[in-house]
C-alpha cells in the first residue's frame, strides 16, 4: 500500500516537475544560444511569461479552419504530456512505469506529430502544407533510427521497458560499449530532428520557406499558439529526459526509495537536463543548419549508426 | 576474455569506431575532409595496435602502432592533403554518385563480412575473432570505396583503408610475428607509392584525376 | 453452426443465380449482409466442428470444418462484408453482373476460409478469384480499367495454377486436412508445395513482387468491392499461407521458411507504403496501403515460423497474435476508408485529392470516420492499427533470442524496414486526410458536397464502429485468437493477454489501449480546464495570415486553388528522398517567364519499377543476352574492377553459405 502511494507521489510529482521545468529548459537553452553568440539574449522565464500572455489573448481562426485546428493542439500537448510521463524522471518505480514502453512513448510522440501536421494542413495555406510534407517525410527517416536504437538497448537490457533500462544501466549492468556509444549518436540525431533543433530546422528562423515546425504553425494564435509553444517545449524536455535516463541515469532515486533520495535524484535531474539543454546550445552554436534535402541524409546516417551498433553488439554477444 | 571486460570492451570500441570511419570515408565529398578521416582512422588503428599491446603483453606490437601513428595518423594523409590542395578546386571534390545505395551496399558488405568472419574463425580467442570480422568489413569497404570512386586520390584512400584493416587483422591475432605484419604493411605501402606517382602523373597528362579518362585510351576498344 | 453456414453458403450461390437472372441489386446485397453478420458471428463463437457435404465427386465428399483459425478469419470476413454489404445495397453496386458477382464473391471466400480438405480449398479460392475479377471487369466495358481487370485475371492465373500444383503436392485431391496432419509430407516434396504455395498465395495477397496488379484492380471495381477485395480478399491468400505453412506442412518443417517470407513482407510493406504517398487517387492510394498491412502481416508470419523454428513459442505467439490481431485491425479500418473514399468519389464527384479539399465542412460525419479509419491505417496509439504493430515490434525487439547471426541480422533490417513503413503508412494517411478533409475546397464540386444519408450512413457508423472496438478491446479480441495460435503452434503457447491488455509475460512489456484512450482524455480534459480558467475571449474568424501574401481576387471565392498544397506537391519531399527506390519517375517543371501571371507547373509522371522490372523483360530477355555477352569485351576499366570485385563478394557470400553449420 505505501509503495503504492509512492509510486503514484513520485508520478505526480515528476509530472509537475516536468511541467515547470520544459518552458524553463527552453529558456535556459535560448539564453544559453545567445550568451555564445554574444548577445544578452532574453531572461530565462521568458517562455513562461510568453505562454501567459498568449493564454489571454483572443484566438483568430483562419476562415477555412474546421474543428481540426481547435482540437490539435490539446491533442498534442496530452500525448506528449503522456509520454513524457512514462519517462521516468528523478525516479524509478513510478506508478505508469509497467506502461513505459518505448515503443509506446515513440508512438505517443508520433501522435502528437500526427495533430500537429493536420493542423498545419487544415487553413489550406502553402507554406503549412510544405511544413507537413517535410515532417512527415523527416519522420520516415527518423522513426526508423529510433527504433533500431531501442533494439540495441532492448538486447543490452532484456526488454524495451525503459523503466527496467533506466534501472539496469544505473547498475552499470551494460559495461562499456560501442553499440551505446553509437545508439546514443543515432539517438541524439533523431531528437534533434524531432525538436525540429538546428542542423535540421531552425526554430528561431524568419524565412518561411525554411522553416519545417513553425511554418505548421503560422496561422495558430492565442491559447492555440500557447498550447503549441508549449507541446514544443515539453516535447524537449521529454526527449531530454529520455536521452538523460539511458544514458545518464545514475542518482535516481530508485524504486520504493523514501523522500530523501527523492529530493537527491530531482537535484540530479535538474543537472542533467541543464546540462543536455547547455550542451545542445552549444551544439547548435556551433554548427549551421544543413538543407532540406540533406536531412535525409543526416537521419540516414543515424539509421545506419544504429544498423552498426546492432551488428556489433550481435556479434560480440554471439561470441561471448 | 570476454564480453564486460575491459579488455575485450575497450578493443571492441576502437575497432567499432575504425568501422565507423570507414563509412564516414564512403560518404564524404570532398578529398580534405577524406584526408581528415583517413588520419582519423590512422590514429584509431595506432591505438588499437597498441591496446592490443598492452592486453596481450607484446612490446613488438607497441612499435606497430608507433608506425601507424606516424605513417597512417600523420604522414600520408598530410601527403595526401597537400596533393589534394594543389589540385583544381574543381577537383578537390569527388562526388560518390548517390549516397543512398552506396551505403546500403556498404551496410550489406558489413553484415557479409561479419557472416564470413565469425564461423570462419572458430576456435580462435574471442578478441581476435571480433578483430578479424571488423578488419574484414573495413577491407570491403575500402574495396567498395575504391569502386565507387572516380577521383585517383581518393581510390588511394580506398586503398589505404584496405591496408587499416589488413593491419587491425594483424594485430588482433596473437603471436602474429613482427615481420609479417612490416612486410605486408610495406608491400602495400610500395603499392600506395605506385598509385600516387600514378595519380600525379594521370594529373600532369590529362589535367585531371578522373579514371574514366583512361578508357579512351585502351588499345583492345574497337 | 456448420449446418447454418453451409445453408448461408447455398443462399449466397442462390442469391447470385437470382442477381443473374434479374433480382434487384439491392437484396441481393441484404442478402449478403444477413449472411457476412452470420460469418461474424460464427467467428465469433468458433467451436471446432467439421460436416460433409453432399456434394463432390465421387468418394470424396466436399467437406467444411470450422476451427479456431479459419473461425478467426472468418470473423475478419464478417467485420468487412457487412458494412461493404449494407453499402452495397445503399447503392453502391448496380447491374446483374454485380447482382450476381457480389454474393458469389462472399460466397467463394467463405468456402475457402471453411475449407475442411485441398479441393474444396481450391474450389472457394477460385470461385473468389474468378468472381472478383468479373466485378472488376463488369464497371469497364473498356479503357484502363479494362486493361486492370486483364492484368488481375493473368495473376489469379498465375496463382490458381501455383496453388494447385502446391496443393497437389501436398496431398491427393479429395484428401481432408486431417489426413494430411496425419502423415505431413517430407523432403523435397514438403518444399516444392510449400514454395508453390507461397508463389500462389502470396501473389493473391500482393506480395513483392507479384503485387503490380493490386494497387491498379482493388481502386477499379465499385466501392463496396473495392472494400472486399482489399479488406477480406487479401486475407484469405494469407490465410491459405498460415494454414498451409503453420498447420498442414507439419511442424517438422524447418524455421527458416520464415526468412523469405519476412524479406518479401518487409519489402513489400516498405513498397506500397511509399507508393501509397506518390498516388494521385483516394482509392488507389488506399490500395498502395493495403500493399503495406499485407507485407506487415506476412513479416509477422515469417517471424513466427522463425521462431517456431528456434523452440522460442512464445516469442513466436507473439509474432502469430500480431498477424492475426493486424488481420483484423485492417479488415475494419481499411473496409471503413474505402467506404469513405466511395462516400467522398460519389458525393464530391471526384477520386482526385487536387479536385477535393474542405469536405469536413459539409460532410463531418465522412470526415470523422475516415479520420477514424486514417488513424487507425497510420499506426496511432490508441487507434486500431496500433496494437498489431505494436506485437510485431515487440516480437523484432526479442529478435536477438535466435542464436544464429544470420537471422539476428535479418532482424534488425527487418525492423528498420518496418519502423519505415509505419512511418510512411503515417505520411500517406495524414496526406490523404489533410488534402480530402482539410483545407480550402478546391473546385465548386467539392465546395457543394453534402454527407453520406440513409442506408449509407449506418454502413459507415457500423464500420467506425468496428474499427473503434478493433481499437479498444484489442486485448479480448485477441483472447478469441488464442485457441488459433495454441493450434498453429502446436499448444505450446498462448496469445499475450492479460486481462484488457495486451502483456508480453516474461519481457514485461504491457499495451493497454483502453487506458491510454483514458488517460488522453483525462489529460486533454484537464487541460481544456485549465486553458478556460485564463479566461481569453471566445476565438474570431477571420483571413487566412499565410505570411501576409494578399487575399485572393473576387472571382476566386474560396482563395486560389493554386496556393494550396497539392497532392505532387505534399509528396514532394518523400518522392525526392525515397521515390526512386520504387518508382521510376519523370518529373517536369515549367516556370513562369519572369513577369508572367501564370503560375509554375509541375509535372510528376511515376509508373511502379515493377513493370519495367518484371514484365517487360521478359520479352527482351533473350536477344538482350546475346548482345550483353559480345558487349562483355569492351568494358571499361571501372567496370572490370567492379566485376572482380563482385565476383570477390560473390565467393565470399558463397563461402559464407557453406560455412554455416
Amino acid at each position: 500500500m505505501m509503495a503504492l502511494l509512492g509510486a503514484l507521489l513520485t508520478q505526480l510529482l515528476h509530472g509537475a516537475l516536468l511541467l515547470a521545468a520544459a518552458p524553463l529548459l527552453l529558456g535556459l537553452t535560448r539564453t544559453a544560444k545567445a550568451r555564445l553568440m554574444g548577445r544578452r539574449g532574453p531572461p530565462l522565464l521568458q517562455p513562461w511569461r510568453d505562454a501567459l500572455r498568449l493564454l489571454r489573448k483572443r484566438p483568430i481562426l483562419a476562415e477555412h479552419a474546421s474543428v481540426a485546428t481547435r482540437a490539435a493542439p490539446y491533442l498534442a500537448l496530452s500525448a506528449t504530456l503522456l509520454a513524457g510521463l512514462l519517462v521516468p524522471g528523478f525516479a524509478q518505480g513510478m506508478i505508469l512505469a509497467p506502461f513505459a514502453d518505448l515503443l509506446l512513448i515513440a508512438g505517443l510522440l508520433g501522435l502528437a506529430r500526427a495533430a500537429l501536421v493536420l493542423a498545419g494542413l487544415d487553413a489550406g495555406t502553402a507554406f503549412g502544407g510544405l511544413g507537413a510534407g517535410r515532417e512527415t517525410a523527416f519522420a520516415a527517416f527518423a522513426e526508423p533510427a529510433l527504433l533500431v536504437s531501442v533494439l540495441v538497448l532492448a538486447l543490452l537490457a532484456g526488454s524495451a521497458n525503459l523503466d527496467a533500462i533506466a534501472a539496469l544501466f544505473r547498475e552499470g549492468g551494460q559495461g562499456l560499449r560501442v553499440s551505446l556509444l553509437f545508439a546514443a549518436l543515432a539517438l541524439c540525431a533523431v531528437a534533434l530532428a524531432e525538436n525540429a533543433r538546428v542542423p535540421v530546422d531552425n526554430p528561431a528562423t524568419h524565412l518561411e520557406l525554411t522553416m519545417v515546425h513553425e511554418a505548421m504553425l503560422l496561422e495558430a494564435s492565442g491559447r492555440h499558439l500557447a498550447l503549441w509553444e508549449a507541446q514544443a517545449a515539453l516535447k524537449l524536455a521529454v526527449w531530454l529526459a529520455l536521452l538523460a535516463a539511458v544514458f545518464l541515469p545514475f542518482g535516481m532515486a530508485p524504486a520504493g526509495a523514501g523522500p530523501l533520495s527523492w529530493l537527491i535524484g530531482a537535484a540530479l535531474w535538474g543537472a542533467k537536463l541543464a546540462g543536455l539543454a547547455f550542451a545542445l546550445a552549444a551544439f547548435e552554436s556551433a554548427i549551421a543548419k544543413m538543407r532540406v534535402f540533406r536531412v535525409p541524409e543526416f537521419l540516414g546516417a543515424a539509421l545506419l549508426l544504429a544498423l552498426l551498433a546492432a551488428a556489433l553488439l550481435f556479434v560480440s554477444t554471439g561470441l561471448a | 576474455m570476454g564480453l564486460g571486460e575491459i579488455g575485450y570492451d575497450v578493443a571492441h570500441l576502437l575497432g567499432g569506431a575504425m568501422l565507423l570511419v570507414s563509412f564516414v570515408l564512403l560518404a564524404q565529398r570532398r578529398l580534405e575532409a577524406v584526408t581528415g578521416a583517413l588520419a582519423l582512422q590512422g590514429v584509431l588503428l595506432a591505438l588499437a595496435a597498441a591496446w592490443q599491446g598492452h592486453v596481450q603483453g607484446a612490446g613488438q606490437l607497441l612499435l606497430t602502432a608507433g608506425i601507424a601513428l606516424a605513417a597512417k595518423g600523420l604522414g600520408i594523409p598530410l601527403v595526401l592533403r597537400r596533393m589534394a590542395a594543389a589540385l583544381p578546386p574543381a577537383q578537390r571534390a569527388d562526388a560518390p554518385g548517390p549516397l543512398a545505395p552506396v551505403m546500403l551496399g556498404a551496410a550489406g558488405l558489413v553484415a557479409l563480412a561479419f557472416l564470413v568472419a565469425v564461423p570462419a574463425t572458430r576456435g580462435a580467442p574471442v578478441l581476435a575473432r571480433v578483430d578479424i570480422a571488423i578488419a574484414l568489413a573495413i577491407l570491403l569497404l575500402g574495396a567498395l570505396m575504391m569502386a565507387t570512386r572516380r577521383g585517383a586520390l581518393a581510390q588511394v584512400a580506398g586503398l589505404l583503408t584496405m591496408e587499416n584493416g589488413l593491419i587491425l587483422a594483424a594485430v588482433g591475432v596473437a603471436g602474429m610475428p613482427l615481420v609479417v605484419e612490416l612486410s605486408t604493411a610495406g608491400l602495400v605501402l610500395v603499392v600506395a607509392v605506385i598509385a600516387g606517382v600514378f595519380a600525379r602523373q594521370l594529373g600532369e597528362r590529362f589535367g585531371a584525376q578522373d579514371t574514366a579518362l583512361l578508357d579512351r585510351h585502351r588499345g583492345e576498344r574497337r | 453452426m456448420l449446418s447454418a453456414l453451409g445453408l448461408a453458403l447455398g443462399g449466397l450461390l442462390g442469391l447470385g443465380l437470382a442477381g443473374a437472372l434479374g433480382l434487384a441489386a439491392r437484396w441481393a446485397a441484404f442478402g449478403a449482409a444477413a449472411a457476412a453478420a452470420l460469418f461474424a458471428l460464427a467467428g465469433l463463437l468458433g467451436g471446432p466442428a467439421v460436416l460433409d457435404l453432399p456434394l463432390g465427386p465421387p468418394g470424396a465428399a466436399l467437406r467444411l470444418s470450422l476451427d479456431p483459425l479459419s473461425a478467426w478469419f472468418l470473423l475478419v470476413l464478417g467485420v468487412v462484408a457487412l458494412p461493404a454489404a449494407l453499402m452495397a445495397a445503399a447503392g453502391g453496386i448496380a447491374g446483374r453482373a454485380e447482382a450476381a458477382g457480389f454474393p458469389l464473391f462472399l460466397a467463394g471466400m467463405a468456402l475457402a476460409l471453411l475449407a475442411g480438405d485441398v479441393l474444396t480449398l481450391l474450389l472457394g479460392f477460385e470461385a473468389m478469384s474468378l468472381a472478383s475479377w468479373a466485378l472488376v471487369a463488369a464497371r469497364h466495358p473498356a479503357g484502363a480499367g479494362r486493361r486492370a481487370a486483364r492484368l488481375y485475371l493473368g495473376f489469379a492465373a498465375f496463382s490458381g495454377l501455383c496453388l494447385l500444383g502446391g496443393l497437389a503436392l501436398l496431398a491427393a485431391p479429395g484428401a481432408g486436412f486431417a489426413a494430411i496432419r496425419a502423415a505431413p509430407p517430407e523432403g523435397w516434396r514438403a518444399a516444392a508445395a510449400m514454395a508453390l504455395v507461397l508463389l500462389g498465395a502470396g501473389s493473391k495477397a500482393g506480395l513483392l513482387p507479384f503485387h503490380l496488379w493490386l494497387p491498379l484492380a482493388h481502386p477499379a471495381a465499385a466501392t463496396p468491392v473495392s472494400a472486399l477485395m482489399s479488406g477480406a480478399m487479401v486475407k484469405v491468400a494469407l490465410y491459405v499461407l498460415a494454414r498451409v505453412l503453420f498447420d498442414l506442412a507439419g511442424p517438422a518443417q524447418p524455421g527458416w521458411w520464415g526468412a523469405p517470407l519476412m524479406a518479401l513482407g518487409a519489402a513489400t510493406a516498405l513498397w506500397g507504403a511509399l507508393r501509397a504517398n506518390t498516388e494521385r487517387d483516394i482509392k488507389a492510394i488506399l490500395a498502395c496501403s493495403t500493399l503495406d498491412n499485407l507485407g506487415v502481416i506476412a513479416l509477422a508470419l515469417g517471424l513466427a515460423l522463425l521462431f517456431r523454428g528456434a523452440d522460442l513459442s512464445p516469442l513466436a505467439a507473439v509474432a502469430l497474435s500480431a498477424a492475426l490481431l493486424h488481420a483484423l485491425a485492417h479488415g475494419a479500418f481499411k473496409g471503413l476508408l474505402f467506404l469513405c473514399a466511395g462516400a467522398v468519389a460519389e458525393r464530391a464527384g471526384s477520386r482526385d485529392p487536387d479536385r477535393l479539399g474542405g469536405l469536413i465542412h459539409n460532410m463531418p460525419l465522412v470526415a470523422g470516420a475516415a479520420l477514424l479509419g486514417a488513424a487507425s491505417a497510420a499506426a496511432l496509439p490508441p487507434f486500431a492499427g496500433f496494437a498489431g504493430e505494436w506485437l510485431l515490434l515487440q516480437a523484432l525487439l526479442q529478435g536477438w533470442r535466435l542464436a544464429d547471426l544470420a537471422a539476428q541480422l535479418l532482424i534488425a533490417a527487418a525492423l528498420a524496414a518496418a519502423a519505415m513503413a509505419a512511418a510512411l503508412a503515417a505520411a500517406a494517411m495524414l496526406r490523404l486526410i489533410g488534402l480530402v478533409f482539410l483545407g480550402r475546397p478546391r473546385t465548386p464540386r467539392a465546395a457543394g458536397a453534402g454527407d453520406a444519408a440513409g442506408l449509407a450512413r449506418v454502413a459507415l457508423l457500423l464500420a467506425a464502429l468496428f474499427c473503434a472496438a478493433a481499437a479498444l478491446l484489442a486485448g479480448p479480441l485477441l483472447g478469441l485468437a488464442d485457441g488459433a495460435v495454441a493450434a498453429l503452434l502446436g499448444g505450446a503457447a498462448g496469445a499475450p493477454v492479460h486481462g484488457l491488455s495486451l502483456s508480453l509475460g516474461e519481457a514485461g512489456a504491457r499495451y493497454a489501449p483502453a487506458a491510454v484512450l483514458g488517460a488522453l482524455l483525462l489529460l486533454a480534459a484537464l487541460l481544456w480546464r485549465a486553458v478556460r480558467r485564463a479566461g481569453a475571449p471566445a476565438a474570431q474568424r477571420g483571413p487566412a495570415w499565410d505570411c501576409g501574401f494578399q487575399p485572393p481576387p473576387a472571382h476566386l471565392p474560396f482563395g486560389d486553388p493554386l496556393t494550396q498544397p497539392s497532392a505532387a506537391g505534399a509528396a514532394q519531399p518523400l518522392r525526392r528522398a525515397l521515390g526512386p527506390l520504387a518508382l521510376a519517375l519523370r518529373e517536369a517543371q515549367s516556370p513562369a517567364a519572369p513577369g508572367a501571371a501564370a503560375p509554375a507547373r509541375l509535372q510528376v509522371a511515376a509508373r511502379d519499377r515493377g513493370f519495367g522490372a518484371l514484365l517487360a523483360p521478359l520479352a527482351r530477355a533473350r536477344r538482350r543476352a546475346g548482345h550483353e555477352a559480345e558487349r562483355l569485351r569492351n568494358l571499361p576499366l571501372g567496370a572490370c574492377l567492379a566485376l572482380a570485385f563482385g565476383t570477390l563478394v560473390g565467393l565470399l557470400a558463397l563461402l559464407a553459405g557453406l560455412g554455416r553449420p
